[in-house]
């Protein structure tokens, strides 16, 4: 076949062809093989917590949300289950449904379970010093207690605390600092959350977990969506997109609400502090991690 | 001295260092050392990789860790001697490392002769045989490399033992110039050191190790000689690196292809002789001997912009 340079050639064509929409290009960027990423996921936790660290077992608070029980089978996978310590920390609000849920993942592991109530502690706080705190400043009260909670337990347990963040939430800033992402590693933090639920599906983390509306659970009826004011699957897509470096002209090219790349642009840009240490005013030709720079590892 | 054309026995240690722990690490090639003498394993060159003896991504690390590259000869030749015996066979070994030479830092891979001092074999003593320094430096992402050590300024091919060899590190072979200079030198086989951490993991492995299989496999198909790929394992800070160490022979065949991730030692034999079957049916080579001049004239002419 001889082909022509005008009329309807195979070149000609392809030129016209529809331009890759938003989402083919995100899925593509977002794709995972669940079996391959658990395996590496699982050595990570060997080498990090066994090799690395010398501890044997690990200490997972246990919310009865995706993250946390796909982090507890990963921990599960990689130190037997008699290895890990769930800690359900329920606050006087905290939904039933959701201490069900995180028994449901113990039942399935047969990991160890121990549930201990922060409502004294956070209201010896609350109640008598800042009882007309907002939500917000009480959500962050629990969230730090709850890690004061992890941190000693693991000193009575000689358990290294694993961290439960997923990369859509690190991104978006939409967690206590110092309190969620304080534990010294994390399997989960550079999956998105669409990533997380399908990898939690694939490892058989119970549907019922998977596919329930995320919510911090810190305040009644609250879900992560509506704080957020974008779905994760949306959100996922534009950080998939931004972090690959595709400029914010080009997604919406792609066909993205402007308001949706934005609102995602504005919650990454508006938090990168919150990725990092503390910020220390520099002084000398060797200020630490400025200067005087080794890696965490070394 | 005559052109080896003959087999080589290759250990590739699939090497998972300590952190930082020079000493520890060149305790634990001793280790491998003594397995060769204990299962009389047949070896006449272990290949390592890069960072071998530190492990990668030591940031400002790097000043306490490299070494020069005497110490580093002295120091596994001693540790050979006393695992080996003072009688020990010659062994070749090729690893990475951090090097310190006159305050000024590199990352580079030595190739090394090791064996009992009054050992002689067809001229060839224990010493340095050569020493790479890595030419390409990759500092993007989460690579920062050019922060921390200094760009080697040579290519070379080298006599060994066992044939003519070249030694390239990780991004080196990125770049297809540099093992098509080391051809034209009159390389038989490439020793390539890496650190790879893996992502990507949306397919069946990490693409970066489809990546790096396809990479020495063209470079096999394309020159008509061996490349023997060492990859790095083990976690450093999170990051993961690969593994599947792969050997490539003169035809662009994989003849190995070492596991994910796992540390482990693999062992292959390869035959130099094969160069000179695939080179009859595949004469690219030479043809590019032909038209060097040429090119050369056209890459002097590439304006500096």
């Amino acid at each position: 076949m001889v082909l022509k340079i005008s009329g309807e050639t195979k070149i000609f064509n392809l030129i016209k062809q529809d331009k890759p929409n938003a989402e083919q290009i995100a899925s593509q960027l977002l794709k995972i093989n669940p079996a391959l990423v658990r395996d590496w996921l699982v050595a990570f936790l060997q080498d990090e917590i066994i090799r690395r660290r010398n501890f044997k077992k690990a200490i997972v608070g246990l919310s009865g949300g995706v993250d946390s029980a796909l982090v507890t089978y990963l921990c599960a996978a990689a130190l037997g289950p008699e290895n890990v310590l769930a800690v359900r920390m329920p606050y006087r609000t905290s939904s039933h449904e959701s201490l069900d849920h995180a028994q449901l993942v113990v039942d399935a592991l047969g990991v160890q379970c121990e549930t201990i109530e922060i409502s004294k502690a956070v209201d010896g706080y609350l109640e008598t010093f800042e009882p007309n705190a907002d939500g917000r400043r009480r959500g962050n009260v629990m969230a730090r207690m709850r890690m004061i909670i992890i941190f000693d337990q693991s000193a009575k347990h000689d358990a290294l605390p694993v961290g439960t963040g997923n990369k859509s939430e690190r991104l978006f800033g939409y967690y206590t600092w110092h309190a969620d992402d304080s534990p010294p590693i994390n399997p989960i933090g550079d999956l998105y959350k669409s990533q997380v639920w399908e990898l939690a599906r694939s490892m058989g983390v119970p549907s019922v977990i998977v596919d329930k509306p995320a919510s911090a659970d810190l305040i009644q009826g609250q879900t992560d969506e509506s704080d957020f004011g974008i779905s994760y699957s949306k959100a996922d897509r534009i950080l998939a997109l931004l972090l690959r470096g595709y400029s914010r002209e080009r997604i919406m090219g792609m066909g993205v609400p402007e308001a949706e790349v934005d609102l995602v642009k504005r919650k990454v840009d508006s938090t990168h502090w919150k990725r990092h240490l503390p910020t220390t005013a520099m002084l000398s030709s060797t200020s630490i991690n400025d200067y005087y720079l080794r890696p965490v590892d070394y | 001295m005559t052109q080896y054309e003959g087999k080589i026995n290759l250990l590739l240690a699939q090497f998972h260092p300590k952190k930082g722990d020079y000493d520890h690490n060149v305790r634990r090639v001793g280790d491998i050392f003594e397995q060769i003498a204990s299962e009389k394993l047949d070896v006449d060159v272990i290949t390592m990789p890069e960072a071998g003896l530190t492990g990668y991504f030591l940031e400002g690390g790097v000043r306490e860790s490299a070494r020069r590259q005497g110490q580093v000869f002295k120091d596994l030749q001693a540790e050979y001697l006393k695992r080996c015996g003072s009688n020990a066979p010659l062994l070749d070994i090729t690893f990475g490392y951090y090097e310190e030479y006159n305050g000024v830092f590199y990352n580079a891979a030595l190739y090394l002769t090791l064996g009992a001092e009054d050992k002689t074999e067809n001229g060839w003593k224990p010493g340095i045989v050569h020493n790479h320094r890595k030419f390409f430096l990759p500092t993007y992402g989460v690579f920062d490399e050019e922060r921390f050590v200094s760009r080697g300024r040579k290519v070379a091919a080298f006599d060994t033992r066992f044939g003519k060899a070249g030694v390239l590190i990780c991004e080196d072979v990125w770049h297809s110039i540099t093992s098509t200079i080391l051809a034209l030198q009159g390389a038989q086989i490439i020793y390539v050191g890496n650190a790879s951490p893996a992502r990507t993991f949306a397919g069946d492995e990490p693409s970066n190790l489809t990546r790096w299989r396809e990479l020495v496999k063209s470079v096999s198909d394309e020159h008509n000689l061996y490349m023997v790929l060492t990859n790095l394992v083990g976690f450093e800070g999170g990051k993961g690196f690969i593994g599947g160490s792969v050997i490539t022979n003169p035809f662009g065949e994989v003849v190995l292809n070492g596991p994910v991730a796992d540390e482990c030692l693999l062992q292959a034999q390869i035959d130099l002789a094969d160069i000179v079957v695939a080179r009859a049916e595949n004469p690219l080579l030479a043809d590019l001997q032909n038209s060097l001049p040429d090119l050369v004239a056209e890459l002097n002419a590439i304006e500096r912009h």
